[in-house]
This record gives structure tokens, sequence and C-alpha cells, in this order.
């Protein structure tokens, strides 16, 4: 090899082993003869398959990511207010974050939602809420994102009715609703049913959209909450491409056309602290799904190869000790995601490991945002880091392990196969725990925490959440229900019940009685009286 | 004291409420498996009344309440009320995730002997569980 320095006599290093925070071992030096033949046709052109250089020919000279902060706490007033506030300074998009029990299917006046209410994002049990969230923004003038999974057919069919009490057909409404019920199973863990069934109405949704809403994303394939939940970055990659062949795979065996739908698709990934192995990760994940796109689903047209995503900083690796080196942590992660060609961001704020931000932190963290997309220099040329020895031996790396990963999970019989069997649960917890280990051990290092101690820490301001809101929104919903057709509930209910119980797509179903005001935790029952429901056994 | 070092330390990690963060109570429970106590861990979305079921019926010395959704100031005075309806006094309940500061005192208050917040070592909770649970053994069985 041309590039051997450890055999030169005066070669020496402070440790003997580098190694990525994922444990990918890093070597002193890369150079071309580290590269397998091909590399041209393996990185090709910006906007060209296989993508690997970006999805788009010119980048960010054509147009800047979104930068989405996303959002959400206590009522629906004090979120729409956050909102205003957010695009008031220049943020681009919306993006909701929904409180516990709204992702878990429970009304905020069900037994299991005492004291959670609006506690992690904000309470919507029915239209109402939705409307007051989303009142004085047009909505055919925005994008909007929502993170939720298991009800999230109830929630859009929200959406798409406060768009058409705005007069925005659901064809002009643009954005996000997450969907991604596979790494729920595997990573988030917020479900209402069954892998089956759930899937179901993920693959039902993906068929309504196809059809009605052709600028929206009906499903976010997602590797943050993976890599939040302590997995590596190369299983973050390999499991969030899984999980996306396998709702392509649904989605044929249900008759659609790829070319139909694939382009709808999105992803959402993490963004770690580790620099380069993080911008592998997204320059491989396109490659990736650009090639099994193209030769193993069918896809003729490009825009079906093209992987966009979203991306978000680590909440994991945000400290609470020292907060405001936070700030620090999440520009690196923002710029590893630009330099990776994100379509979007989401910046964390500095006390976001002790509580929900404050709103001026959430400032800083969108200033983070634009100070790299207007003063770094990094968005003048697509993939400035392409062509970099070390950046690409990662990439084809980063691939080499998603490959692995497809073929153990192939041998279990598929993804559902291997979520049932705890296999990417497992991978994920033994992750987790030899990172802890070698923090423990002081083997890696996080300033703060188990080096550079400050016994100084000044007390960080933090969000408090009025626990008198939980009242209120119960007696919202208790309005909500008296106000109503009672009767009309009743039989919508039912008839979302019927169909559950046949082979027809739920949305239909769930759209009339979203209009008929019916909660989100009567239309989870109703469907849970005919799905049933799920229960794990753990795995540590 | 015999039977005192015989028994293994018995622990329940559990996590209250609705959030899916699971992380940090694998990694506690499997941090005390391996420094040799049993663990029981609940899996999620426990109610309290589960969580205080489990803690008499596996007779568990310690109780480790995993939390981060911010619901803790409702969900752990439940589940310490609970214990004490049952007449169960000495299980040592510790509380992790994110707490905020001011909300300790009111917690130890409760009874909660330990808050462990982020960035907690895992040696550190062994130690702690492990001291409170041998104290229970001996003032106890």
């Amino acid at each position: 090899m041309a590039t051997e320095p450890r055999a030169r006599p005066e070669f020496k290093q402070r440790d003997a082993e580098f190694s990525t925070i994922s444990g990918r071992e890093i070597d002193p030096l890369y150079g071309p003869d580290d590269l397998e033949p091909g590399l041209e046709e393996r990185v090709g052109e910006p906007g060209e398959y296989p993508f690997t250089r970006g999805p788009y020919p010119s980048m960010y000279r054509g147009k800047l990511w979104t930068m989405r902060q996303f959002a959400g706490f206590g009522t629906v007033e004090e979120t729409n207010e956050r909102f205003h506030y957010l695009l008031d300074h220049g943020q681009t998009g919306l993006s909701t974050a929904f409180d516990m029990p709204t992702l878990m299917g429970y009304d905020s006046d069900h037994q299991r939602s005492l004291g959670e209410v609006g506690r992690e994002g904000v309470a919507v049990d029915s239209l109402d809420d939705m409307e007051q969230l989303f009142a004085g923004i047009p909505l055919g003038g925005v994008t909007t994102s929502m993170t939720i999974n298991a009800p999230a057919a109830i929630l859009l069919a929200y959406y798409v009715l406060v768009g058409e009490s705005q007069g925005v057909p659901p064809e002009r409404l643009g954005g996000t609703i997450q969907t991604d019920i596979l790494k729920e199973y595997i990573a988030q863990k917020e479900w209402c049913f069954p892998i089956e069934p759930a899937m179901r109405l993920v693959t039902d949704m993906i068929e309504w959209c196809t059809e009605k809403m052709p600028r929206w994303h009906p499903v976010s394939i997602s590797g943050y909450h993976i890599r939040e939940a302590g997995s590596t970055a190369q299983q973050e990659l390999a499991f969030t491409l899984k999980d996306g062949f396998t709702y392509v795979e649904r989605a044929l065996e249900r008759g659609l056309d790829v070319d139909d739908f694939a382009p709808r698709l999105s992803f959402f990934f993490n963004a770690h602290v580790d620099f380069f192995e993080e911008i592998a990760k997204y320059r491989a994940a396109r490659r990736i799904w650009a090639r099994e796109l193209r030769d193993t689903y069918g896809a003729k047209r490009e825009e079906s190869m093209r992987l966009r995503f979203h991306t978000q900083t680590a909440g994991v690796s945000l400290t609470a000790q020292q907060p405001l080196n936070n700030i620090v942590r999440t520009s690196l992660e923002a710029m590893a995601a630009v330099l990776g060609g994100t379509q979007s961001l989401h910046t964390n704020s500095y006390d976001e490991a002790l509580a929900l931000p404050t709103e001026e932190a959430v400032r800083v963290a969108l200033r983070t945002q634009q100070i790299i997309a207007s003063e770094s220099g990094v968005t003048a040329t697509a993939d400035p880091l392409g062509g970099s020895w070390f950046v690409e031996k990662l990439t084809d790396e980063m691939e080499a392990a998603a490959y692995g990963y497809f073929q153990r999970i192939d041998e279990l019989g598929g993804m559902v196969e291997a979520i049932r069997r705890n296999f990417p649960q497992r991978e994920i917890a033994d992750a987790s725990f030899t990172y802890q280990q070698e923090l423990n051990e002081r083997k890696r290092i996080v300033v703060g925490v188990n080096d550079f101690v400050s016994d100084e820490d000044e007390p960080t301001p933090i969000l408090k959440i009025d626990p008198a809101l939980e009242r209120k929104q119960v007696d919202r919903l208790a309005a909500t229900r008296a106000r109503r057709d009672g009767a009309a509930v009743a039989s919508a209910l039912a008839e979302l019940k019927r169909v559950a119980a046949g082979e027809g797509n739920l949305m239909p179903p769930i759209v009339v009685a979203a209009r008929a005001r019916a909660t989100e935790g009567e239309m989870i029952a109703a469907l849970q009286e005919v799905f049933g429901t799920y229960t794990e056994s753990p795995v540590f | 004291m015999a039977t005192a070092t015989a028994r293994k330390i018995r622990v329940v990690v559990a996590k209250p409420g609705l959030d899916g963060h699971d992380r940090g109570a694998k990694i506690i429970a499997r941090a005390l498996r391996d420094a040799g106590m049993e663990v029981i861990y609940t899996g999620l979305h426990q109610t309290p009344e589960q969580i205080a079921e489990t803690v008499i019926q596996e007779d568990a010395d310690a109780v480790g309440l995993s939390i981060l959704s911010g619901a803790h100031m409702t969900l752990v005075p439940r589940v310490v009320a609970l214990l004490a309806e049952q007449g169960v006094d000495d299980v040592l309940v510790t509380v992790g995730g994110t707490i905020p500061a001011d909300d300790i005192p009111a917690l130890k208050k409760l009874g909660v002997a330990a808050v462990f917040t982020p960035g907690s070592g895992t040696d550190e909770i062994v130690d702690f569980i492990r001291a409170g649970a041998t104290e229970r053994h001996e003032h106890g069985e």
C-alpha cells in the first residue's frame, strides 16, 4: 500500500486505535489505493443515478434546505403561537410534535393520559384541536411535517379537513407525516396495534395519498429514533433502508406501480456527532436506495430512485452538564447533515437534555442553521467532500455494512419477522450498552460528562409546562363531545369497524369519522376492537 | 447475614407512563444484571398499579423508575403511595431520566432515595443500589 504511514520511523500516535463513535476502526491515512475500482460509477454526478453526490444537480445553489424546527407543547394555542413565532423568524416549514397520549392513541381524558397531556408535545384529541393548532396559518402556503405513527391516518384526516375548511384541497397540501410503524416496534415503541394491521394502515395511506395527495409524503422512513435508541450509524442506515424496502414491497403487493408511489417516500436520519461517519451514511443511503429501487423493485423514473431526507441533530448527543456546549455539538452535526446533502433540517436546542426548549434556545438553534447557510460558504458547491479518499472509503464501508445487515434480516424472513424475533432490538441494545461501557471506562470522552467536568454549572432556565393545562384540555374535549352529533359519531365508528373487519382502504371511513368530530381515542379504540393491541417481550 | 449474602439482590426496572425512551432503562437493567443482581425489567407503558404489583410479587429490594416524558411528578407519587398502601416501606425507590433539578427535592421528600439524571454513570447507580439493598437485607429478612 502506498499509504502505510505506520511504517515510517517517526510515526507515533496517542492511542493504539482510533475508531468512529460506531466503533468502526479508522486508518491513519487514506489514499487512492484504499478504494476499489469503479469509483466514478459509484459516485456519479449530483442529481444523477446513483445520487451519491446529492439528489439535485445544483444542490444548495438552487435551493437551501428547509429549516424545520420541531415544535409542540401544552395546548394547541401555545403551539400555534410557537408556530407563528418560528415563521416570523424565517423558518420555512412547520413540524408538529404531539404529546404522548396523542402518539399512543389515547384521548386526554383517558386514565393512561394522566400527567402526560401536553408534556412532550401538543395534545390533539379531535378536529376542533387541529383547527386551533393551525389557526391563521394558510396551509396552501407552508409545508407541514407531523411526527406521528400508529394513529397517523387519523391526524392526516384532521389535517386534510383543516385544509378543506380553508379552501385548500388535498391535492394542494404539501408536507410529510411520519407513519413509519416498523421503527416504532424496533426503537421508539409507540404503537396501537399488532404489526400486520399496522402495516395495512401504512399501505392504505400510501395508496390513498398516491391517488389524492400528490404533494404529500405519506411515510417518512426514519432512522432518527433507531439511532436515539442507541444504535450505530451502520444499524441506523441498514434498518431504515430495510424498513423502506418493506413498505415498497407492501405497496407493490397492493398492486400499485412503483413509479407512482416511490417518489413520495421520504427519509429522516439522525445527525450524530461523528462528523465524517455521518456524511458517509447519507451518501451511502442515496446510493443503496437508488440501486435497489431500480434493480430490485423495477423503478423506471429517476424520481423513484432519488432518496431525499430530513435530518435532526442527535438528541442523544446532548448533555445535561454544561448545556451551552450543546450549541457546538449541534453545529457540528448540522454541518454534517448539510455536507451530506439533507433536504430539511431540525437543529436541537441546547437545553433539550433538561426539558423541552425555551423560545430563546430554539432561536439559537435556528440561527445555527442560518449561519451555516449564509456565512460558512459550504452551500456554494455540491458535495464538497466528494472524491475525498477518506469519505469515499467510509461511504463504501457504510454500504457494505448495510448489505451485511440486509442479508441477516432476509435470512430471518424479512424485517417484520426479524422484529418479531427481536433481532434489530437486540442489536441496538448491544450497541448502546457497549457505548455506555466505553464511556464508563473513559475509552470515549464526552466533554463535561466524563472529562473536563465542571462543578460550576450555572442553572439553565427551562420551559415549564403548566399542570393546569391538562384540565383545560380535558374540558375542551368534553365540550367537543357535548357539541357534536352523537349519532353521527356512533355510525361513523361502526362503519370504521366494518371496513376494518374487511379489506377495504381505511382512509375514507377515517375521514368520515374525523369530520363527525370523532376523537382520536375513539377511532383507535374502535380499530383495536377489530385488530387487537401489541405487547413486546423486551430484550436487554 | 448468611441469608442476606446467599440471596441475590432483586431489582425491578420499570418504565411508567407512555414514553418509549428505553435506552437508559435497558442499559441500567443490563449493568445491574452484570453486577450479579436479579433484574426484572417490566417493559414499556406500565401503569403505577402494574409496577407496584410487580415490586410486591417479585419481592424486590429496589425499584428503578425510568421516566423521560415529564410526567414524573404525577407517576412517581402514585407508585410510592401504592407501595405504602400495601405496607411496603422497605423497598429502595430510585428515579432516572430527564428530571429537572427543581423537582428533585420534592421527589426525595416522597421517599425517593436517589434521582439519576442524564450523564449518570452505571457504576454509580449499581453501587448505590447495592448499598441500599444490602442495608435492607441486614435490617429485614
